[in-house]
This record gives structure tokens, sequence and C-alpha cells, in this order.
């Protein structure tokens, strides 16, 4: 086993990626609808940060920059599917392309950027916590705020209606309600997410680069998925809170694996592999909850043949 | 007295211009009352669906104007039209989000006309107002009102939809053989339902159905449609004289499964 040191490490990166999977929750779960503007808006939520944070602006601004950074990758893959017509896989894939000129851009043209000597929420934290646990406490803190947030706006009246629209639009509409323009919201709202940890993960790690978000939707779908066949998905916050713990988890397992000597660089194979048998397995909604529920008739009347 | 409903000249082609045109409406209008109930019967292709299809704004449309309460409707988009209209349609998964309880559909439903921000969803005023209300369907769905709408049978949840959709008092409701796909019972149970419901005294409601008792015994009012216009409008003493084998002789309606 991984000494604790690894695992607390693992914990905290965790609580960051629970806030990327929360964005992925929103996209994939609530509108039904796979957003791969998450491998670009995350880097453009790094980059705002990084920035903001190097010219001196409170690291806590510098995440609602983030924030406010991602929604607007999100918001554009929103227009290109809803207003333009563009299939929503293909909207995110353009999104994702074009934020990498202007992940650049933000970036001031480097490749990368280093905060080493810029003030983070982490080194803040350090000054009043043991620096062991800091990170894992206000990485939960901010995880529990988002958590909170999320689950209130879900319980409005307008949160009922963008849950209903990944589930029936037709019904959506008929109450009164363009589900385009809830979509547009819905992509905002989880790239805003998204682009949060990207700020997060930059201060975390102490840089941003501009190469560092392939693979991030993936992850944050494993991590959805992960949480809910190991803690459930019986309430709308019980689902919140299983996809955040989903993400801990995963990452807790990479990191076991990485102490086993499994290679670094084969850990997005890894987390494909996941996905692909995840969705192989039909984890993935109803229907799969119904093949599952056929082939088990069938292995039943075959072994009773 | 003011008609609550009136379409005017209403003209709808598919694929114009094209080798699979086909002219679905065809200068149709009709007028219809405050507390009307019409029953809308034809053959497979008549162009039922379409007419409920451009009253609600599914499509624009080629020509025509639909005027619903005073308001010309004609350019608004769908989803705004929908605070006047209430819809069913055939497929009981249609109308309600199925991973969603009960109440929080009912909600959706009630907040039509009401602003949509960050107000509770849900509130215990509305809770009790639902409870009472739901009761009125007579099938107990008062007492599973956090269930999941998944969870239930399709004569529920078609009772469920028929209620959401008149729950924000609409204009007009529109139901699209909404009983077809239920079993006799269930069928029955949802067609006294509408009639309840129909009682309102300034909303409309117009039902397609291929159940030709159901086209006499429901309504103050049938109307027959072929090949996208109105072939026959009955109401009063006409109405009244009507029976199943008359519509069908007169009509040649040779379809077998209009006759049960
Ligand atoms: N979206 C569409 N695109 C192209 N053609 C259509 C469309 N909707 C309907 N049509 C055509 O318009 C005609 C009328 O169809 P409609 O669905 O209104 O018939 P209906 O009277 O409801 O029939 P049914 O009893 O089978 O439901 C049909 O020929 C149909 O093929
Ligand atoms: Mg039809």
């Amino acid at each position: 086993m991984m000494t604790l040191t690894a695992l607390l490490g693992a914990i905290e990166l965790g609580t960051i990626y629970a806030v990327l999977a929360l964005g992925v929750f929103l996209s994939f779960r609530t509108l039904n609808m796979p957003d791969l503007t998450v491998d670009g808006s995350i880097v453009t939520g790094m980059a705002t940060a990084a920035v903001m944070c190097s010219a001196g602006i409170n690291p806590y601004i510098s995440l609602i920059g983030a924030f406010i950074a991602g929604a607007c990758a999100g918001f554009m893959t929103g227009i290109l599917h809803t207003r333009l017509k563009i299939q929503a896989i293909l909207a995110g894939i353009l999104v994702m392309l074009a934020s990498y000129s202007i992940n650049l851009r933000i970036m001031g043209k480097t490749p990368n950027i280093p905060l080493t000597k810029s003030e983070t929420i982490y080194n803040m934290a350090d000054k009043i916590l043991p620096s062991k646990y800091s990170g894992i406490v206000i990485g939960l803190i901010v995880l529990a705020v988002i958590i909170l947030l999320l689950y209130l706006f879900l319980q409005t009246r307008l949160g009922f209606v963008f849950r209903a629209t990944g589930d029936n639009e037709d019904m959506v509409r008929a109450a009164g309600v363009s589900g385009d323009n809830m979509k547009l919201m819905g992509l905002a709202i989880s790239n805003g997410l998204v682009g949060l940890a990207g700020g997060m993960l930059a201060q975390n790690q102490a840089f941003a680069d501009i190469s560092s978000g392939t693979g991030m939707m993936i992850i944050g779908l494993a991590s959805v998925i992960l949480g809910e066949v190991v803690f459930g998905t019986k309430t709308l916050l019980r689902r919140l809170i299983s996809a955040s713990l989903g993400a801990i988890l995963y990452r807790v397992i990479i990191s076991q694996a990485l102490y086993l000597g499994m290679e670094s660089s084969d850990l997005k194979l890894v987390s494909a592999v996941i996905v692909a048998a995840a969705l192989y397995l039909g984890i993935l909604g109803e229907k799969g909850a119904k093949i599952r529920k056929r082939r088990g008739q069938n292995g039943k009347s075959a072994s009773n043949s | 007295m003011e008609n609550l409903l009136q379409i005017h000249n209403i003209t709808k082609i598919f694929g114009e211009g094209t080798i699979n045109e086909k002219v679905a409406i065809s200068d149709l209008t009709l007028k219809l009352q405050a507390g009307d109930f019409v029953t809308v019967i034809g053959n497979n292709g008549a162009g039922k669906s379409t007419l409920l299809n451009c009253i609600a704004g599914v499509f624009p449309l080629d020509r025509g104007d639909i005027i619903l309460a005073g308001k010309n409707i004609t350019k608004i988009p769908e989803y705004k039209r929908a605070k006047y209209i209430g819809r069913v349609f055939q497929d009981p998964l249609k109308g309600t989000a199925f991973d969603m309880s009960i109440e929080e559909n009912l909600a959706i439903a009630a907040a039509k006309n009401k602003s949509r921000g960050l107000q509770p969803g849900l509130t215990k005023a509305d809770r009790n107002d639902f409870r009472e209300k739901l009761a009125m369907l007579e099938m107990g769905l008062e007492d599973k009102m956090t269930q999941k709408v998944k969870l239930l049978s399709g004569g529920q949840r078609q009772a469920l939809t028929l209620f959401m959709a008149v729950i924000a008092e609409p204009k007009l409701l529109l139901l699209d053989e909404h009983t077809a796909a239920l079993d006799p019972s269930a069928a029955e149970k949802v067609l006294a339902l509408t009639e309840k419901f129909s009682k309102r005294e300034d909303m409309c409601t117009m039902m397609i159905t291929h159940n030709m008792k159901d086209a006499l015994k429901y309504g103050n009012r049938t109307i027959l449609m072929q090949s996208g216009r109105i072939a026959m409008d009955i109401s009063g003493k006409e109405r009244e004289d009507m029976t199943v084998e008359k519509l069908i002789e007169k009509f040649s309606i040779d379809n077998d499964r209009m006759l049960l």
C-alpha cells in the first residue's frame, strides 16, 4: 500500500477532480450530452487563474475568473449546438480546438506559466493549517461550497426545468421553456465548474500548462461512473456527492496503481479502458440496466434448460 | 360570442418542391368557442396530427393565421405558445421527465406561467395543493408524490400527463390519440378525466381519436378530416343522431380499426 503522504496527496488532488466531475455530471448526466469542451475549458480555467494569480490578484478571485472563462467556452459550445444546430459532440470538439489558441493567448503565448512565486489558495492555507492537511481541508471546503450551491440551484424552479431537459426536452418545451436555452445555460455552468477545477489545479501544482487538458473529459466521466457504482444514485444530493467521491476514489486508485508500478505514461490508456468497460457493461443509464436484467434472465433460462 | 380559437385558411406543405411534396393541411379554416370539446377523426395520414402540430407551433405554416384568445400566435415559437396550450400525446413517455419525481414534474408544469428563476422549485404549499388535486385522479398518486415517474404504469403516467397539461389553466387542450396506448380500463379512466378537465369554461379541447364510439360519446362537436381538409363538421342535433354505423357508412371509412 502506498504511503500516507501519497494517499493524502491523492485525496487532495481528488477534491479538485471532484469539481471537474461535477461539471461533467451536469453535461453528461443532467443534459444527457457528451461534452468535449471540457478538455479545452479546463486549460482555459488554468490559464486564467495562473495569469490572474501571477498578476497578484487574490487567488479566490482568480478562481471566480477561471469559472467565468470556462463558462464562456461552454457558452460557445452551446451557441454552436443550439443556434447553429451543430451536433453536440462536434460543437464540443470545435470549441476544444479553438480554445487551444485562446488559451495560448491568455497565457501570453507561453506554453507554461509557473506560479511558484505567487500566492495561491494552497500556500495561503499553509499559513494557518499544518501543511500536510491544508490542501485537503481547503479542497474539501471549496468542494462542499460548490456541492451546496449546485444542490440549492437544482432545487429551484429554474433548476427543475434544467434537470428535466436531459430527460425529456419535449416536456420542457411543453412547460413553456426553451430547451435550447437550458442547454446553453447548462453547458456554461458545467464548463464553468471545469474551468474552476482547472484554476484549482493550476494553483495546486503551481503551474499552468497548455497541453494538460487532454483526456480530462474522460477522467471526469470515469469519476462520475465510478461514484455512481460505488456510492449510489438514490437522491439528487447523493448523486452530487457520489460524483465527487468517485473522483477522489479514482485518484486514489490511480495513485495506488502507480505505486504498484504502473507507468504514468499509461494513465490515459487505463482511463480510456475503464470508461469503455463501464460503457460496455451498461452502467450508463436505463438501457444498461435493462440489458443486464435481460442477460440475467437469459442466463437463468439457459441454465434451466 | 368571440371565438377562442380561430384557424384561418392554413396550409402546411411538407417537402415543397421535392418529389415527396405532401400537402398535409390544405386551406383549412376552423373556429372553436370557449368550452368546446371537439373530437377529430379521419384516416391515417389525413392530417390530424399535423393540424394539432400547426396549432402548437411545432413547425411554421406555409399560409394562414392562428388566433388564440384574441392573440395572433402564428409566428410565436412553440415553447412560448405552450404557455396557453396543454398537450398530451399517444406515447406515455413523451409528457413527463421520467427520472424526476411526480411532485417535481407537477411543479414544472404548474410554473408554466410564473417566472422561472431561483425561487424554490417546490414549496410546502405546492405539495399540499398537488396532493389535494392528485386525489381527483383517483389513482393513488397523491400517496407516491416523491416516487420517480418511471415507476408508474402507462395509464398512471398518461393521467399524470393530462393533469400536467391542464394544471396551469391553458386556453387550449390538444390531445393526440392520448389513450391509444392504454388498456381499455385505463383508457376509460383517462377519458373520464379528460371529460372532467374539459369542463372549464374558458378553454377548448381538441381530441384526436380512432375510436368512433369515443368520438361521438365525448365532447360537443366532431370533425372528420380527409386529405388535409375538414370533410365533415357536426354538432348539436345532427351529432346526437349520428351513430358509429352511419358515420362509417356515410364516409365509407374502410378502416377496421375504427369500428372498435
Ligand atoms: N414532419 C413531417 N415531414 C414530412 N411529412 C410529414 C411530417 N408529418 C406528417 N407528414 C405527412 O403529412 C401527412 C399527414 O400526417 P399526419 O401525421 O398529420 O396524419 P394523421 O391524420 O395524424 O394520421 P394518423 O392517424 O396515422 O396519426 C402524412 O402523409 C405524413 O406522411
Ligand atoms: Mg396522427
